[in-house]
């Protein structure tokens, strides 16, 4: 049974159409990510499972129970806020004891579990510190031990790294990660960083404008984008504007090109293309998908550079490849070469 | 021109100090020259002074009304105090914690006694508390509560000013997190924002009793002649005598509100309340 079930949910402010029609299942101890930029309406979803935003048709359930008309102190959901949200006048302690407090539980059992949950983030040391006293790392963990604590159904983490430097952001992902894991803990987690939500989310639902791009694991998200949105928004794409031959196996691009790709829908107006899966070649060589191609621009961007190839005069790709692959060939801009293109990672895709 | 620039922002300083000290002294020189006043030895008020003593404060002690006077000004001040928080919080938390038809239209009536005159408020207010004596037969007029009734209505805007900014400076999020914890709206309220707004409750309470411990024009038309407040005790007096005894009475008070300031400030960054 799914843990959250999101049954046509829209949000409604005014005129302006901030949710429209999601439908969602979260499984038992899965890591779901919104994903999208900001304004999509990611974290009015987060708001309506919560409960502090009402849903203005659909609705929402945790583990069966429909708590759409619910408030939140009876939903039983941890919510990690961007900014922590930790009470500024209460210890590390009483911060993460305050949801134990409610429930009434004992003062023995409420040091125990408090201690196992601190312990658990690795903030024991600090238990009588007070949120003022701490780094944001810590405070974030302190968040997440306050929201661990109650044994939610739910975890909801509304972008909990944003507002970590570049550095502790990496190394908060992999603990995150590695304790939403250990506990099999159901996991919410909303962020309009796509490296952050491919290395954290068993599935992404990609989200733009208020409405459902795609819902997938991040590999299906990646090979198989259903439209140009994600495509885009989960990493580098090229895009080559054309119509798929009448069986699909072939897609002709504008300008006559002929090329072998993997799956195109019948309504497809452009193939995608990862940067990466372009193979650039000094000679013709045989087999199907090579083509002749004029080095415009070489970048150099430390671990891997980026090309830009003319394919014909009104068509061009970026590739990108390891530094250490590009530098022994001194392209230069003007050269011919030659690009074979693999033709399972060619993706005809279809308008929005 | 390096020079030129030199010269203006001099000047600019300047300026700045010249009208800083002299904001001081106007609002400082007044309180001072009543201190210094308190210790004249002649009754008659000339300069210099003849000599200096400390009569006029015993003094006070002859006259009953300033006694009375002190001791129910101080009663009402607390009495006022205590019931005008009691009102202004809750209210608070209606004005910024939602929204409803009519919010406007409550937030100007609660601050409508800074902009109606003090003297139209008492009168106005003596008039109903007489008509609710001739219907109940309960004594209103002079009475403690009804002059408290009085000064809770002065005390309201100051309160909910200085808890509406302290409110809205609350974290809304923080307040979320409460709740997604279990703690029901009313918990949440008494549990974390309550604690976070308590510096403002502070000087929205020592402002309470300042603003009632000083008040004549709402008390003129409240009191009877056994129960009177301090400052018409002392406007009383002034009536038929000027002598250096109200310049006590004055000191005293200023060294009762002063005294307030100073533990109060202990306890909560005053200034840094209000400027928000």
């Amino acid at each position: 049974m799914a843990t959250v079930t999101l049954d046509r949910v829209s949000k409604r402010f005014g005129e302006f159409l901030a949710v429209d029609d999601f439908s969602l299942e979260v499984a038992e101890g899965e890591l779901l990510v919104l994903l999208g930029p900001s304004g999509c309406g990611k974290t009015t979803t987060l708001r309506m499972i919560a409960g502090f935003t009402d849903a203005s048709a659909g609705s929402v359930r945790i583990r069966g129970r429909d708590v759409t008309h619910e408030p939140p102190y009876r939903r039983n959901t941890g919510v990690v806020f961007q900014n922590y949200a930790l009470f500024p006048h209460l210890t590390v302690f009483e911060n993460v004891a305050f949801g134990l407090r409610r429930r009434r539980a004992s003062e023995s059992e409420i040091v125990e579990r408090v201690d196992r949950a601190l312990s658990l983030v690795k903030l024991d040391p600090l238990a009588q510190r007070m949120p003022r006293q701490l780094s944001g790392g810590q405070q974030q963990r302190v968040a997440v031990a306050r929201a661990l604590v109650i044994e939610p159904d739910v975890l909801l983490l509304d972008e909990p790294l944003s507002n970590l430097d570049a550095k502790l952001r990496h190394d908060v992902r992999q603990e995150m990660r590695r304790l939403q894991q250990l506990l099999k803990i159901t996991t919410i987690l909303v962020t309009h960083d796509q490296d952050e939500a491919m290395s954290m989310g068993d599935r992404l639902v990609v989200i733009n404008s208020g409405r459902i791009q795609q819902i997938g694991s991040p590999q299906e998200l990646y090979r198989t984008p259903r439209n140009p949105f994600v495509a885009s928004f989960i990493g580098q794409a090229n895009f080559i504007e054309g119509a798929p031959s009448r069986d699909g196996s072939l897609f002709v691009t504008r300008s006559g090109l002929s090329i072998a790709c993997a799956s195109s829908p019948s309504n497809a107006n452009s193939l995608m293309i990862r940067p990466e899966a372009i193979e650039l070649l000094d000679a013709p060589a045989a087999g199907a998908n090579v083509f002749p191609a004029t080095v415009e621009v070489v970048t150099y961007l430390g671990s891997t550079s980026e090309l830009i190839l003319r394919l014909t005069d009104s068509e061009t790709v970026i590739v990108t490849k390891p530094a250490s692959a590009v530098a022994p060939h001194h392209w230069m801009p003007g050269q011919r070469v030659f690009v074979r293109v693999d033709p399972a990672s060619a993706v005809g895709i279809a308008p929005m | 021109m390096v020079r030129g620039t030199r010269f203006w922002e001099r000047l600019r300083r300047i300026t700045f100090g010249v009208a800083v000290a002299g904001t001081f002294v106007f609002m400082v020189l007044p309180i001072a020259l009543v201190l210094w006043l308190s210790f004249f030895g002649n009754e008659i008020l000339s300069l210099p002074p003849e000599g200096y003593s400390l009569r006029w404060y015993s003094e006070i002690f002859a006259q009953r009304q300033f006694i009375s006077g002190f001791w129910t000004s101080l009663e009402v001040a607390l009495l006022a105090t205590a019931c005008g928080l009691l009102v202004t919080t809750p209210a608070s938390f209606a004005l910024t914690r939602s929204q409803f038809r009519g919010r406007e239209a409550f937030l100007q009536l609660l601050m409508s006694p800074l902009i109606v005159p003090a003297i139209v408020i008492g009168a106005s207010l003596y008039m109903s508390f007489v008509e609710f004596e001739v219907l109940t037969g309960l004594p209103v007029v002079g009475s403690v509560w009804g002059l408290a009734i009085g000064h809770i209505l002065i005390t309201i805007p100051w309160s909910m000013r200085l808890i509406t900014a302290n409110l809205i400076g609350v974290d809304r999020s923080v307040e979320e997190a409460a709740l997604s914890l279990g703690a029901s709206p009313l918990v949440a309220a008494l549990k974390v924002t309550l604690p976070l707004i308590w510096p403002g409750m502070v000087a929205a309470a020592l402002f309470s009793f300042v603003v009632s411990f000083g008040n004549l024009e709402i008390s003129l038309l409240l009191v009877t002649p056994g129960q009177t407040t301090l400052p018409i005790a002392i406007l009383q007096y002034l009536q038929w005598k000027i002598d250096p005894t109200i310049a006590a009475v004055s000191a005293i008070q200023i060294a009762v509100i002063g005294t307030g300031l100073l533990i109060t400030d202990r306890f909560v960054n005053l200034a840094k309340v209000v400027q928000r």
